[in-house]
Protein backbone atom coordinates (compact mmCIF):
# COMPACT_ATOMS: atom_id res chain seq x y z
CA UNK A 1 0.00 0.00 0.00
CA UNK A 2 2.80 2.71 0.55
CA UNK A 3 4.41 2.02 -2.60
CA UNK A 4 0.94 2.89 -4.30
CA UNK A 5 0.52 5.94 -3.04
CA UNK A 6 3.61 7.48 -5.04
CA UNK A 7 2.08 5.61 -8.26
CA UNK A 8 -1.13 6.75 -8.07
CA UNK A 9 0.29 10.03 -7.46
CA UNK A 10 2.28 10.71 -10.26
CA UNK A 11 -0.72 8.72 -12.42
CA UNK A 12 -3.09 11.59 -11.15
CA UNK A 13 -0.17 14.49 -11.56
CA UNK A 14 -0.10 13.37 -15.53
CA UNK A 15 -3.43 12.77 -15.86
CA UNK A 16 -4.28 16.34 -14.23
CA UNK A 17 -1.74 17.93 -16.67
CA UNK A 18 -3.77 15.87 -19.81
CA UNK A 19 -7.18 17.17 -18.25
CA UNK A 20 -5.73 21.12 -18.32
CA UNK A 21 -4.21 20.45 -21.97
CA UNK A 22 -7.08 19.65 -23.27
CA UNK A 23 -9.26 22.30 -21.65
CA UNK A 24 -6.95 24.73 -22.23
CA UNK A 25 -5.82 24.39 -25.89
CA UNK A 26 -7.97 20.41 -27.51
CA UNK A 27 -11.62 22.28 -26.59
CA UNK A 28 -13.15 24.25 -29.26
CA UNK A 29 -14.23 27.41 -28.36
CA UNK A 30 -17.86 28.31 -27.00
CA UNK A 31 -19.64 30.14 -30.08
CA UNK A 32 -21.32 32.16 -27.37
CA UNK A 33 -19.45 32.73 -24.25
CA UNK A 34 -16.04 32.26 -26.38
CA UNK A 35 -12.49 31.38 -24.10
CA UNK A 36 -14.36 31.93 -20.81
CA UNK A 37 -16.82 28.98 -21.00
CA UNK A 38 -13.41 26.73 -20.28
CA UNK A 39 -14.48 27.61 -16.92
CA UNK A 40 -16.83 24.69 -17.12
CA UNK A 41 -14.06 21.78 -16.83
CA UNK A 42 -13.33 23.18 -13.58
CA UNK A 43 -16.25 23.73 -12.22
CA UNK A 44 -18.44 21.46 -13.17
CA UNK A 45 -16.11 18.21 -12.48
CA UNK A 46 -15.60 19.70 -8.99
CA UNK A 47 -19.05 20.54 -8.42
CA UNK A 48 -20.03 16.52 -9.37
CA UNK A 49 -16.90 15.27 -6.81
CA UNK A 50 -18.45 17.51 -3.94
CA UNK A 51 -21.85 15.02 -4.36
CA UNK A 52 -19.92 12.29 -4.62
CA UNK A 53 -18.38 13.05 -1.37
CA UNK A 54 -21.48 13.95 0.44
CA UNK A 55 -23.00 10.88 -0.87
CA UNK A 56 -20.30 9.26 0.69
CA UNK A 57 -20.41 11.29 4.05
CA UNK A 58 -24.27 10.67 3.97
CA UNK A 59 -23.99 6.71 3.49
CA UNK A 60 -21.13 6.50 6.24
CA UNK A 61 -23.22 8.66 8.91
CA UNK A 62 -26.26 6.36 8.24
CA UNK A 63 -23.87 3.50 8.53
CA UNK A 64 -22.43 4.67 11.90
CA UNK A 65 -25.54 5.68 13.05
CA UNK A 66 -27.63 1.75 12.98
CA UNK A 67 -23.99 -0.01 13.79
CA UNK A 68 -25.14 1.09 17.51
CA UNK A 69 -27.65 -1.89 17.82
CA UNK A 70 -27.43 -5.23 15.97
CA UNK A 71 -30.86 -5.69 15.05
CA UNK A 72 -31.35 -1.64 13.48
CA UNK A 73 -28.43 -2.61 11.28
CA UNK A 74 -29.91 -5.98 10.18
CA UNK A 75 -33.68 -3.53 9.67
CA UNK A 76 -31.30 -0.86 8.15
CA UNK A 77 -29.58 -3.33 5.86
CA UNK A 78 -32.87 -4.93 4.38
CA UNK A 79 -34.84 -1.58 4.05
CA UNK A 80 -31.89 0.53 2.17
CA UNK A 81 -31.68 -2.95 -0.57
CA UNK A 82 -35.70 -2.93 -0.59
CA UNK A 83 -35.36 0.87 -1.85
CA UNK A 84 -32.74 0.25 -4.52
CA UNK A 85 -34.73 -2.62 -5.95
CA UNK A 86 -38.00 -0.84 -5.72
CA UNK A 87 -36.55 2.11 -6.80
CA UNK A 88 -35.28 0.84 -10.11
CA UNK A 89 -38.48 -1.25 -10.73
CA UNK A 90 -40.79 2.19 -10.38
CA UNK A 91 -38.14 4.23 -12.60
CA UNK A 92 -39.56 2.25 -15.55
CA UNK A 93 -43.25 2.29 -14.57
CA UNK A 94 -45.29 5.08 -16.96
CA UNK A 95 -46.82 6.61 -13.28
CA UNK A 96 -43.08 6.99 -12.15
CA UNK A 97 -41.85 8.31 -15.57
CA UNK A 98 -44.78 11.01 -15.92
CA UNK A 99 -42.91 12.51 -12.41
CA UNK A 100 -38.89 12.40 -13.87
CA UNK A 101 -38.20 15.73 -15.34
CA UNK A 102 -38.62 16.43 -18.84
CA UNK A 103 -35.12 15.77 -19.97
CA UNK A 104 -33.93 13.04 -17.93
CA UNK A 105 -33.91 9.77 -18.51
CA UNK A 106 -35.35 6.80 -16.83
CA UNK A 107 -32.47 4.92 -16.78
CA UNK A 108 -30.07 7.59 -15.19
CA UNK A 109 -32.35 8.33 -12.13
CA UNK A 110 -32.33 4.16 -12.03
CA UNK A 111 -28.82 3.96 -11.90
CA UNK A 112 -28.58 6.87 -9.72
CA UNK A 113 -31.26 5.06 -7.42
CA UNK A 114 -29.01 1.44 -7.86
CA UNK A 115 -26.09 3.01 -6.21
CA UNK A 116 -27.40 3.93 -3.06
CA UNK A 117 -27.43 0.17 -1.72
CA UNK A 118 -24.24 -0.73 -3.63
CA UNK A 119 -22.59 2.14 -1.77
CA UNK A 120 -24.01 1.52 1.38
CA UNK A 121 -23.06 -2.59 1.22
CA UNK A 122 -19.58 -1.47 0.00
CA UNK A 123 -18.91 1.23 2.60
CA UNK A 124 -19.86 -1.26 5.39
CA UNK A 125 -17.78 -4.13 4.09
CA UNK A 126 -14.82 -2.09 3.60
CA UNK A 127 -15.41 0.56 6.71
CA UNK A 128 -16.24 -1.38 9.53
CA UNK A 129 -16.84 0.01 13.01
CA UNK A 130 -15.22 3.02 14.16
CA UNK A 131 -13.60 3.29 10.76
CA UNK A 132 -17.09 4.50 9.36
CA UNK A 133 -16.70 8.07 11.43
CA UNK A 134 -13.14 8.30 9.92
CA UNK A 135 -14.69 8.22 6.35
CA UNK A 136 -17.74 10.53 7.25
CA UNK A 137 -15.27 13.51 8.30
CA UNK A 138 -12.55 12.17 5.75
CA UNK A 139 -15.27 12.65 2.91
CA UNK A 140 -17.38 15.63 4.60
CA UNK A 141 -13.42 17.78 4.49
CA UNK A 142 -12.85 16.98 1.40
CA UNK A 143 -16.31 17.46 0.07
CA UNK A 144 -16.30 21.11 1.50
CA UNK A 145 -12.69 21.91 -0.08
CA UNK A 146 -14.62 20.85 -3.70
CA UNK A 147 -17.83 22.70 -2.63
CA UNK A 148 -15.62 26.02 -2.08
CA UNK A 149 -14.21 25.65 -5.09
CA UNK A 150 -17.87 25.29 -6.92
CA UNK A 151 -18.79 28.82 -5.09
CA UNK A 152 -15.29 30.52 -6.05
CA UNK A 153 -14.97 29.34 -9.67
CA UNK A 154 -19.42 29.85 -10.12
CA UNK A 155 -18.96 33.87 -9.35
CA UNK A 156 -16.09 34.09 -11.80
CA UNK A 157 -18.11 32.90 -14.55
CA UNK A 158 -21.13 34.24 -14.12
CA UNK A 159 -19.71 38.25 -13.78
CA UNK A 160 -18.63 37.88 -17.62
CA UNK A 161 -21.23 35.86 -19.05
CA UNK A 162 -24.37 37.74 -16.38
CA UNK A 163 -22.36 40.50 -15.58
CA UNK A 164 -23.15 39.85 -11.92
CA UNK A 165 -21.21 37.81 -9.58
CA UNK A 166 -24.06 36.29 -7.59
CA UNK A 167 -28.18 36.20 -8.40
CA UNK A 168 -29.45 36.86 -4.81
CA UNK A 169 -32.46 34.40 -4.57
CA UNK A 170 -31.40 32.03 -6.95
CA UNK A 171 -32.44 28.72 -5.68
CA UNK A 172 -29.39 26.73 -7.16
CA UNK A 173 -26.70 29.10 -6.27
CA UNK A 174 -28.27 29.80 -2.53
CA UNK A 175 -28.74 25.79 -2.23
CA UNK A 176 -25.24 25.06 -2.99
CA UNK A 177 -24.30 28.04 -0.79
CA UNK A 178 -26.89 26.31 2.26
CA UNK A 179 -24.85 23.06 1.22
CA UNK A 180 -21.41 24.49 1.89
CA UNK A 181 -22.44 26.30 5.04
CA UNK A 182 -24.44 23.45 6.58
CA UNK A 183 -20.89 20.80 6.11
CA UNK A 184 -18.75 23.61 7.35
CA UNK A 185 -20.98 23.99 10.77
CA UNK A 186 -20.32 19.98 10.42
CA UNK A 187 -16.88 20.08 10.51
CA UNK A 188 -16.83 23.41 13.08
CA UNK A 189 -19.33 21.12 15.43
CA UNK A 190 -16.77 17.81 15.02
CA UNK A 191 -13.87 20.32 15.79
CA UNK A 192 -15.09 22.01 18.83
CA UNK A 193 -17.56 20.03 20.65
CA UNK A 194 -16.57 18.09 23.60
CA UNK A 195 -19.19 15.69 24.16
CA UNK A 196 -18.85 12.06 23.79
CA UNK A 197 -21.85 11.96 21.72
CA UNK A 198 -20.32 14.49 19.12
CA UNK A 199 -19.66 11.27 16.62
CA UNK A 200 -23.65 10.30 16.81
CA UNK A 201 -24.68 14.25 16.74
CA UNK A 202 -22.17 14.85 13.68
CA UNK A 203 -24.02 11.74 11.90
CA UNK A 204 -26.96 12.76 12.53
CA UNK A 205 -26.33 16.49 10.86
CA UNK A 206 -24.88 14.88 8.04
CA UNK A 207 -27.84 12.54 7.31
CA UNK A 208 -29.92 16.13 7.26
CA UNK A 209 -27.37 18.14 5.67
CA UNK A 210 -27.14 15.42 2.89
CA UNK A 211 -30.96 15.95 2.24
CA UNK A 212 -29.85 19.46 0.55
CA UNK A 213 -27.85 18.00 -2.26
CA UNK A 214 -31.03 16.52 -4.27
CA UNK A 215 -32.28 19.95 -3.55
CA UNK A 216 -29.01 21.07 -5.16
CA UNK A 217 -29.23 18.84 -8.12
CA UNK A 218 -32.51 19.44 -9.10
CA UNK A 219 -33.44 22.71 -8.29
CA UNK A 220 -32.65 23.89 -12.30
CA UNK A 221 -35.38 21.75 -13.29
CA UNK A 222 -38.27 22.57 -11.18
CA UNK A 223 -37.09 26.02 -9.97
CA UNK A 224 -36.32 29.59 -12.75
CA UNK A 225 -32.66 30.01 -12.23
CA UNK A 226 -30.48 31.94 -13.66
CA UNK A 227 -28.23 29.00 -13.64
CA UNK A 228 -28.12 27.08 -17.14
CA UNK A 229 -29.86 23.63 -17.64
CA UNK A 230 -27.46 20.74 -17.03
CA UNK A 231 -24.87 19.67 -19.62
CA UNK A 232 -25.83 15.82 -18.96
CA UNK A 233 -29.33 14.23 -19.19
CA UNK A 234 -31.06 17.81 -18.97
CA UNK A 235 -31.54 18.13 -22.56
CA UNK A 236 -28.85 20.40 -23.31
CA UNK A 237 -26.74 20.32 -26.22
CA UNK A 238 -23.12 19.71 -25.70
CA UNK A 239 -20.71 19.17 -28.44
CA UNK A 240 -19.10 15.94 -28.41
CA UNK A 241 -15.44 17.10 -27.69
CA UNK A 242 -16.37 19.46 -25.25
CA UNK A 243 -18.27 16.59 -23.38
CA UNK A 244 -15.21 14.26 -24.04
CA UNK A 245 -12.58 17.08 -22.09
CA UNK A 246 -15.24 17.36 -19.14
CA UNK A 247 -15.23 13.75 -19.05
CA UNK A 248 -11.56 14.08 -18.84
CA UNK A 249 -11.32 16.28 -16.38
CA UNK A 250 -13.84 14.99 -13.99
CA UNK A 251 -11.71 11.22 -13.75
CA UNK A 252 -8.83 13.18 -13.47
CA UNK A 253 -10.16 15.47 -10.03
CA UNK A 254 -11.41 12.14 -8.96
CA UNK A 255 -7.88 10.32 -8.78
CA UNK A 256 -6.96 13.71 -6.93
CA UNK A 257 -9.95 13.58 -4.38
CA UNK A 258 -9.01 10.03 -4.04
CA UNK A 259 -5.96 10.34 -3.33
CA UNK A 260 -6.36 13.36 -0.70
CA UNK A 261 -9.30 11.43 0.94
CA UNK A 262 -6.41 8.59 1.46
CA UNK A 263 -4.09 11.13 3.27
CA UNK A 264 -6.70 12.66 5.19
CA UNK A 265 -8.21 9.25 6.36
CA UNK A 266 -4.90 8.08 6.89
CA UNK A 267 -4.19 11.92 9.20
CA UNK A 268 -7.41 10.83 10.66
CA UNK A 269 -6.41 7.19 11.79
CA UNK A 270 -3.02 8.63 13.23
CA UNK A 271 -5.08 11.19 15.28
CA UNK A 272 -6.93 8.88 16.40
CA UNK A 273 -4.26 6.63 17.32
CA UNK A 274 -1.93 9.37 19.64
CA UNK A 275 -5.72 10.04 21.52
CA UNK A 276 -5.89 6.15 22.43
CA UNK A 277 -2.36 6.85 23.25
CA UNK A 278 -2.76 9.79 24.97
CA UNK A 279 -6.05 7.90 27.30
CA UNK A 280 -3.85 5.17 28.09
CA UNK A 281 -1.37 7.36 29.43
CA UNK A 282 -3.45 9.09 31.64
CA UNK A 283 -5.66 5.96 32.45
CA UNK A 284 -2.38 4.21 33.47
CA UNK A 285 -0.86 7.86 35.81
CA UNK A 286 -4.23 8.01 37.19
CA UNK A 287 -3.88 3.96 38.68
CA UNK A 288 -7.07 2.59 36.52
CA UNK A 289 -6.47 -0.71 34.96
CA UNK A 290 -5.64 -0.21 31.30
CA UNK A 291 -7.48 -2.72 30.22
CA UNK A 292 -10.65 -0.48 30.79
CA UNK A 293 -12.64 0.93 27.58
CA UNK A 294 -11.12 3.82 25.93
CA UNK A 295 -12.81 6.62 24.71
CA UNK A 296 -12.47 7.31 21.08
CA UNK A 297 -10.89 10.22 19.58
CA UNK A 298 -12.45 12.70 18.02
CA UNK A 299 -11.91 14.44 14.75
CA UNK A 300 -8.18 15.63 13.74
CA UNK A 301 -7.86 19.37 15.22
CA UNK B 1 -8.71 39.35 -23.36
CA UNK B 2 -10.91 40.40 -20.62
CA UNK B 3 -13.13 37.14 -20.34
CA UNK B 4 -9.33 35.36 -20.83
CA UNK B 5 -8.51 36.83 -17.32
CA UNK B 6 -11.76 35.83 -15.86
CA UNK B 7 -11.11 32.02 -17.30
CA UNK B 8 -7.34 32.04 -15.37
CA UNK B 9 -8.98 33.59 -12.10
CA UNK B 10 -11.22 30.73 -11.62
CA UNK B 11 -8.06 28.37 -12.56
CA UNK B 12 -4.97 29.72 -10.52
CA UNK B 13 -8.16 30.06 -7.75
CA UNK B 14 -8.87 26.38 -7.87
CA UNK B 15 -5.17 25.22 -7.47
CA UNK B 16 -4.86 27.75 -4.56
CA UNK B 17 -7.44 26.39 -2.54
CA UNK B 18 -6.55 23.23 -3.23
CA UNK B 19 -2.72 24.12 -2.25
CA UNK B 20 -3.52 26.08 0.60
CA UNK B 21 -5.69 22.53 1.70
CA UNK B 22 -2.81 20.15 1.38
CA UNK B 23 -0.60 22.49 2.81
CA UNK B 24 -2.93 22.23 5.86
CA UNK B 25 -2.95 18.59 5.25
CA UNK B 26 1.10 18.07 5.55
CA UNK B 27 0.91 20.52 8.26
CA UNK B 28 -1.43 18.57 10.34
CA UNK B 29 0.51 15.09 9.24
CA UNK B 30 4.10 16.93 10.42
CA UNK B 31 2.51 17.56 13.63
CA UNK B 32 0.89 14.09 14.63
CA UNK B 33 4.15 12.76 14.03
CA UNK B 34 5.84 14.18 16.43
CA UNK B 35 3.01 13.81 18.86
CA UNK B 36 3.57 10.17 17.88
CA UNK B 37 6.81 9.87 18.58
CA UNK B 38 6.75 11.80 22.00
CA UNK B 39 3.60 8.95 22.88
CA UNK B 40 6.38 6.20 21.67
CA UNK B 41 9.00 7.90 23.97
CA UNK B 42 6.71 7.90 26.59
CA UNK B 43 5.72 4.23 26.52
CA UNK B 44 9.68 3.11 26.29
CA UNK B 45 9.85 5.59 29.94
CA UNK B 46 7.08 3.13 31.09
CA UNK B 47 8.65 -0.41 30.31
CA UNK B 48 12.08 0.62 31.59
CA UNK B 49 13.44 -1.09 34.49
CA UNK B 50 11.97 0.01 38.14
CA UNK B 51 8.82 1.96 36.23
CA UNK B 52 5.56 0.55 37.76
CA UNK B 53 4.12 -2.01 35.87
CA UNK B 54 0.63 -0.95 34.39
CA UNK B 55 -1.15 -3.23 35.59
Amino acid sequence: MKRLFPILSVVTAILLAYALYQALVVAPTDAQQGEVYRIIYYHVPSAWTAFLLFFINFIASIQYLVSAKASTKKAADRIVIAIGVVGVIACFLPAVQKLIPAGMRPSAVATTVLLIPIFYVAIGKLFPGQRLDVLAVTSAEVGVVFCTIVLVTGPIWARPVWGIWWAPGDIRLTSTLVLWLIYVSYLVLRRFSNSAQTQMLAAALAVFGALDVPLVYFSIWFFRTQHPQPVIGGGGSMDPRMLQVLVINWMAFLCFAFLVCWSRFRLELLHREIEEGHALESLVGSGVSAKASLPLGRSSR
Amino acid sequence: MNAVKFLFAAYIATWVIHGVYLGSLVRRFSRLRQQAKEVKASGFRRSAPGFPRED
